[in-house]
């Protein structure tokens, strides 16, 4: 903490050490709440999940060190590694999210009447809880009652069983998690679009650019912000789910589905027994990957800062 | 504006144009739809494998009135709401605090703490739920509402600290300059001048973390069991328990379960799409 600037007090003179100093310390008393609770379920928390990773603990009873032995036995665990693919699989295929939100929002940024309900009827999956979004989908691709087997059948497609089938099972639960992501893209694009330039639009048709060269050279650089915040939720939420997994197919078939969020519950919580030293080994290791992200973020964060 | 303005097509695309709305935005919402016509259905459709077609008989009340009389959804619905609006209050009480601190005064570890609430806030929860759950069990807080409150304010602080900031940022620090030439206390600047200009931001904020928390899965699980404590979210898969196979049900269930921060959405859009879209352009 430095000493605070020289204030120009027109008042009286600086009475006590407050006064004197007021300038210095109320932004600590203004933090302090804010950092005393986030210190204490969130920093705390952090360092304590590392240490645990290296015991052998099932939550009640006495915990023993054991060094990186979690961390070895995850080496050939066969389910983490499945959970590391999905993981995998997850933030490759939940990016498509960006694409198709802008997409969407390239389609509805007219100004036709009633297009503002459109809009918001659009954006409306994004509000539904995780939960009832894995509801709605499972009954959606259920073999004899959904809808998709419904449609299927009337092209003339076989009835597929997507939550029962190992291999589509990941794709139908990411398929529903896009849902509101696009959603969410969607929004974040609309707004940009309603900020693009509109003399740099008239400049590029003047010198012929249209539909695609148009899209990709003019407005696509001034959506740059929005692309930003687009990319940060979607990978979060890409590593982060937990909800429509363990909703709609609860890690099955035969633990095809898990990610590490997941497998990590799975350990440390569930019927599986209460192995939190190795739950908590398989969630430093989720830490670890989003740490890549988290640091890319607050660099492009701290150049934005540095810039004003 | 890009693409170009409808007005400037030609007629045959601006009929192609409106006639596609309609049509995408059903294709859209087509697993809510079937949803929503399920809720509406007898449960001799679904015996009869009548599942696409049109209810055979308008069981709206029925089905409805089962969730709301016959059921512990009413319960879970209550929970969601003490656990929910506790929370907003005070997230948003810290995080205008936070923020102020942050957004107008210069000291050396700003940008740190700064950015200490940001990466606690994008952290993958899984590394904090072996740590929180015991600490929830020491404090005697297990399976309350309590619980949950004070982590859910604890965790989303770091969410509305980062906006209340940012938010704070843009004002005209001129006004805080004239008021402290004026000689006036440093809170008494926070409460007159700043918390006026952040109605519009409490507003979003408030919005946006009602939905967050409305909508918790994870820690809801994590921290609570039983229709005691638990919220709609983590109620509505005993619900399901207790229904199965009944779709009809479930189905009216979890539209009653997503109900609130549907309307919170439609009330409040104008908030929570400002909130949403902070940052999204320059």
């Amino acid at each position: 903490m430095t000493t605070a600037p020289a204030v120009p007090t027109t008042t009286a003179q600086p009475r006590g050490w407050y006064k004197r100093n007021e300038i210095a310390v109320t932004p600590w008393l203004f933090l302090a709440p804010a950092i005393l609770f986030f210190a204490f379920y969130v920093i705390w928390p952090i360092y304590q999940s590392i240490v645990i990773s290296f015991y052998d603990w099932d939550g009640l009873g006495e915990a023993r060190f054991i060094g990186m032995d979690n961390y070895v036995e995850l080496m050939d665990d066969g389910a983490f590694e499945v959970s590391l693919w999905n993981n995998l699989k997850w933030l490759l295929f939940y990016l498509l999210a960006i694409p198709g939100g802008l997409f969407i929002a390239l389609f509805l940024n007219q100004t036709v009447t009633g297009i503002r309900i459109y809009k918001s009827l659009f954006f409306f999956p994004f509000v539904l809880s995780q939960v009832v979004v894995g509801l709605v989908f499972s009954w959606f691709y259920l073999p004899n009652e959904g809808l998709l087997n419904g449609v299927l059948g009337l092209v003339g497609l076989g009835p597929v069983n997507v939550l029962g089938d190992p291999t589509m099972a990941t794709y139908g639960i990411i398929a529903a998690g896009l849902w509101p992501q696009t959603a969410y893209c969607m929004i974040l694009y609309l707004t940009g679009l309603n900020a693009v330039d509109p003399e740099q639009i008239e400049a590029g048709r003047l010198d012929g650019a249209k539909g695609w060269r148009m899209l990709w050279f003019i407005i696509i650089p001034q959506l740059k912000p929005a692309t930003f915040i687009a990319f940060v939720v979607t990978i979060i939420g890409a590593l982060r789910s937990f909800d429509l997994i363990s909703i709609m197919t609860n890690g099955g078939p035969f633990g095809q589905t898990r990610v590490l969020s997941f497998y990590m519950f799975e350990k440390a919580l569930s019927e599986y027994g209460f192995r939190m030293g190795y739950g908590a080994a398989i969630a430093v290791v989720l830490f670890l990957i989003m740490l890549v992200f988290i640091a890319y973020f607050l660099w492009s964060m701290w150049k934005e800062e540095k810039g004003r | 504006m890009f693409p170009t303005p409808i007005e400037k097509t030609p007629r045959s695309w601006q009929l192609t144009y409106q006639s596609l709305l309609p049509v995408a935005l059903i294709m859209w919402l087509l697993p809510l739809i079937a949803v929503a016509v399920f809720s509406i259905k007898p449960a001799v459709d679904f015996t009869q494998g009548n599942y696409w077609g049109l209810p055979s008989s308008f069981e709206m009340f029925n089905n409805y009135g089962q969730v709301f009389f016959n059921s512990d959804m009413p319960r879970y619905m209550l929970n969601s709401v003490l656990i929910t609006v506790p929370t907003v209050i005070g997230a948003v009480t810290l995080s205008c605090l936070a923020g102020f601190a942050l957004g107008i005064y210069k000291f050396k570890s700003n940008i740190w703490v700064f950015f200490m609430f940001v990466a606690g806030n994008f952290v993958p929860f899984q590394i904090l739920m072996v740590p929180v759950r015991d600490l929830t069990l020491d404090m005697g807080l297990y399976n309350t509402k309590t619980g949950l409150v004070l982590f859910h304010v604890a965790f989303q602080t770091g969410f509305c600290t980062l906006f209340m900031r940012n938010f704070i940022r843009a004002l005209p620090y001129e006004l805080v300059e004239a008021a402290r030439v004026e000689g006036i206390a440093e809170w008494k600047i926070f409460w007159y001048v700043v918390i006026p200009l952040m109605k519009p931001a409490i507003a979003a904020l408030a919005v946006l973390i009602f939905t967050f928390i409305w909508n918790d899965y994870f820690w809801a699980v994590v921290l609570t069991q039983g229709p005691e404590s638990q919220p709609v979210t983590a109620g509505i898969t005993s619900f399901n328990a207790q229904f199965r196979a009944a779709y009809h049900l479930m189905s009216a269930g979890s539209i009653v379960a997503a109900l609130p921060p549907v309307l919170m959405f439609f009330l409040m859009q104008k908030h929570f799409i400002a909130g949403l879209t902070l940052g999204a352009v320059k």
